[in-house]
C-alpha cells in the first residue's frame, strides 16, 4: 500500500507521531497520492458509492437498535414504534430499508462491472475472490435483518431460507434446529439472527478494508484492460478521483432519495406490515428483489436438495470465475464475441429475478429452467471456450496511448485548443 | 533448524506434533459450549406435549394447533378420503415411507399407517410443508388433501406428498388416545 507517498513529516509534533505509527503517509499513500489509471470511467465510481453505504447502513442501524426490542411479542410494535413516536424514526428506518435495497443495487454494477472488464483476471483473482465473499456476508447481513421487523413476509423468509439447510443429507434437521434454537422459527431465532445482524457489517468494513488492500497491490484495472506501464498512465487518486466519486455519490444519492422520500415501500412487500403468524403462510411469498435471481434457480430444479445446491452453486461459481474465462484480454471492449454473450447474461440475470417474483407454475418454471441451463452455460461452456475460439482485436500499447487515441480526431496536431 | 542431521523424527518433532494436538483438543472443547448454546434451551424442550379434546371436531372439519411453534394439522376425515386414500398404491406415492413417528420406522406409507390404534378416521399430522417449511392449505390441490402455496407441493388425503418438490409425507408426530375423545399430541 505504501512506497507512493512523498511524505515528509514537517512540524515536530508530525515527526513525532510518523516516527511512533506512520498513519498518515499511509493515508497519504493509499486514499491521496494512490495512482489510478486516468482512463476510469463512471462505471469504476460504484466502489466509492459502496463504502458510502456501508457507512449509512452502519449509522442508521446503530440508532434503529436504541429504539428497537428484539422479541417475538414486542419486536413488531417497537418497529411501528420507530415509525410514528420516535423523532425522525420513520426517516431513519426508511434510509436503513432502502438503503439496503440501494447498497445492493449499486454492488451488482459493480460486479457486472468487473465481469466485463475482466477486472477478475490476474493478478486481481484474491481481489475478485473477497468481493465475492463480500456479496455473500452482505446477503445474509440483509436477510437476517429483513427478519428484525417480524412482518409475515419476515417470518416466512426466515423459514424457507433456514430450510434450505434442512435438504442437507442425514444432518439437515439437527443443523435447522441448531440454526432456530428450537423446533420452529421463534424468539430464539430473532435474538441470534439480531446479534448477527449487528456483527456482520463490521465484518463486512473489515472485509472492505482486505478488498482494498488486495487492489492496492496490483492497482486499479480500467476500461482498456491493458496494465499501467509508466506514470504517463495514472493520475493521482486526489482529487482527480476524490472528485469523479463524489460526483457519482451525489447523482447516485439522488435516486436514493427519489426512493426514500417518493417510493419508500416500493421495493417492500404490505404484508410485511403484518405481525407475523407462525400457524398461517401467506399465499404468495417472495424474497427482496435483490435475492430473486437466485430464488428461481431454487425452485427452476424439481428436487429439493438438488434446487438448494443449483442456488448455492449459481453464488459459488463465481469464486472460481477467474479460471473459467480463458481469455488472456481483460476488457470486453477488445472482445467481440464476449460483448455479446456479456449483454444476454446480464439479461438472463433479470430474467430470472422477474421470473423468481412469479408464482411456480407453468411457462414461469420452464423458463427458469432454461434460464437456470444458461446461467450455468455461461460460467461452465461459454467463457471457457470463448476465449479458445475468440479473435480479440488489437489491444492499444498503453493507456496513455488509447486516450490519445480517441484525442486525436477532435485535436489535430498543431491546431489551438479551443476555450471550454 | 539442521533438518539434513536428524532426518528421523526426534524428541523436538513429537514434541510440536504433541503441544499442538493438545492445543488443537483445548480448542475444540472449548468450543462446544458455544456451538451447543444455539440448540434448543430446557425451556424450549419443555414445552413438549400438549392434550386436545377431539369430540367438537366434525365429520369434515379440521383444526389447527400449535405444538413445538409449529402448527398441528387434526382432521376428522370423511369416508370418502379415507376410501380415496385407501385406494393408493403404496408403489406409486414419492415417498412409500409412513413418516408416522408411532409406527416402526421405515413402515410403509399405507393410509392405515398414517394414524395410530387405525383410527383412520382422524387424522394428526405436523402442518409444515417438508419441502421449505410453509404450511399447507387444507382441502385443496389436485388431490384434494394439502397444497403449499409457496412452492407448489400437493399432499393427498392421508398427508402423503404426490406432486411437487417436497421430498416426504407430512410427518405425524408422536400422539395417543387418552380417551375416546382426548389424544395427547407429544
Amino acid at each position: 500500500m505504501g512506497g507512493h507517498s512523498t511524505y515528509q513529516p514537517k512540524s515536530a509534533a508530525e515527526k513525532w507521531l510518523h516516527e511512533r505509527l506512520p498513519i498518515v503517509e499511509l493515508v497519504k499513500s493509499s486514499a491521496l497520492d494512490f495512482p489510478t489509471p486516468k482512463n476510469l470511467n463512471y462505471w469504476w465510481t460504484f466502489g466509492g458509492i459502496l463504502a458510502l453505504m456501508l457507512v449509512v447502513q452502519i449509522i442508521t442501524g446503530i440508532v434503529l437498535v436504541m429504539h428497537y426490542t428484539p422479541h417475538v411479542d414486542m419486536a413488531f410494535n417497537s418497529v411501528e414504534h420507530i415509525m410514528r413516536d420516535v423523532n425522525y424514526g420513520w426517516l431513519i428506518r426508511y434510509m436503513h430499508a432502502n438503503g439496503a435495497s440501494m447498497f445492493f443495487i449499486a454492488v451488482y454494477i459493480h460486479i457486472f462491472r468487473g465481469m466485463y472488464y475482466g477486472s477478475y483476471k490476474a493478478p486481481r483473482e484474491v481481489l475478485w475472490i473477497i468481493g465475492v465473499l463480500i456479496y455473500l456476508v452482505m446477503m445474509a447481513t440483509a436477510f437476517m435483518g429483513y427478519v428484525l421487523p417480524w412482518g409475515q413476509m419476515s417470518f416466512w423468509g426466515a423459514k424457507v431460507i433456514t430450510n434450505l439447510f434442512s435438504a442437507i443429507p442425514f444432518f439437515g434437521e439437527p443443523i435447522t434446529t441448531w440454526l432456530w434454537g428450537g423446533y420452529a422459527v421463534d424468539n430464539p431465532t430473532l435474538n441470534r439472527f439480531f446479534s448477527l445482524h449487528y456483527l456482520l457489517p463490521f465484518v463486512l468494513a473489515g472485509l472492505v478494508g482486505l478488498h482494498i488492500w488486495a487492489l492496492h497491490v496490483p492497482g486499479n484495472n480500467n476500461p482498456t484492460g491493458v496494465s499501467v506501464k509508466s506514470g504517463q498512465d495514472t493520475v493521482p487518486f486526489h482529487p482527480y478521483y476524490t472528485m469523479k466519486d463524489s460526483f457519482a455519490i451525489v447523482v447516485f444519492l439522488i435516486l436514493f432519495g427519489v426512493f426514500l422520500f417518493f417510493a419508500p415501500n416500493y421495493l417492500g412487500h404490505a404484508i410485511n406490515y403484518e405481525p407475523a403468524n407462525p400457524l398461517s403462510t401467506p399465499a404468495h411469498i417472495v424474497p427482496e428483489w435483490y435475492y430473486l435471481p437466485f430464488y428461481a434457480i431454487l425452485r427452476a430444479i424439481p428436487d429439493k436438495l438438488g434446487g438448494v445446491i443449483a442456488m448455492f452453486g449459481s453464488i459459488a461459481i463465481l469464486f472460481v470465475l477467474p479460471w473459467l474465462d480463458t481469455s488472456k484480454v481483460r476488457s470486453g471492449n477488445y472482445r467481440p464475441l464476449f460483448k455479446g454473450f456479456f449483454w444476454i447474461f446480464v439479461a438472463v440475470c433479470i430474467g430470472l429475478g422477474y421470473l423468481g417474483s412469479k408464482p411456480p407454475e407453468g411457462w414461469y418454471v420452464i423458463f427458469s429452467q432454461i434460464l437456470t441451463f444458461y446461467y450455468f452455460a455461461h460460467f461452465l461452456v461459454i467463457l471457457p471456450l470463448l476465449g479458445l475460439l475468440e479473435t480479440p482485436k488489437p489491444l492499444p500499447s498503453s493507456i496513455s496511448d488509447d486516450v490519445l487515441a480517441k484525442k486525436k480526431p477532435a485535436l489535430p496536431q498543431g491546431q489551438a485548443v479551443p476555450a471550454e | 533448524m539442521s533438518t539434513a542431521e536428524h532426518a528421523d523424527p526426534n524428541r523436538r518433532d513429537f514434541l510440536y506434533i504433541a503441544t499442538g494436538a493438545a492445543g488443537a483438543v483445548g480448542a475444540a472443547l472449548v468450543a462446544w459450549p458455544f456451538i451447543d448454546q444455539m440448540n434448543p434451551d430446557a425451556s424450549v424442550r419443555a414445552l413438549a406435549s400438549i392434550e386436545l379434546d377431539i369430540a367438537p371436531i366434525a365429520e369434515g372439519q379440521s383444526i389447527t394447533i400449535k405444538w413445538r411453534g409449529n402448527p398441528v394439522f387434526v382432521r376428522h376425515r370423511t369416508q370418502k378420503e379415507i376410501d380415496e386414500a385407501k385406494a393408493v398404491p403404496v408403489t406409486d406415492l414419492p415417498d412409500p415411507v409412513a413418516r408416522n413417528a408411532n409406527v416402526k420406522e421405515g413402515d410403509p406409507a399405507t393410509d392405515v399407517n398414517r394414524v395410530v390404534d387405525g383410527k383412520e378416521k382422524l387424522l394428526v399430522m405436523m402442518g409444515v410443508c417438508t419441502h421449505l417449511g410453509c404450511v399447507p392449505l387444507g382441502q385443496q390441490g389436485d388431490y384434494g388433501g394439502w397444497f403449499c402455496p409457496c412452492h407448489g407441493s400437493h399432499y393427498d388425503t392421508a398427508g402423503r406428498i404426490r406432486k411437487g418438490p417436497a421430498p416426504q409425507n407430512l410427518p405425524v408426530p408422536i400422539y395417543a388416545y387418552i380417551s375416546d375423545t382426548k389424544i395427547r399430541i407429544g
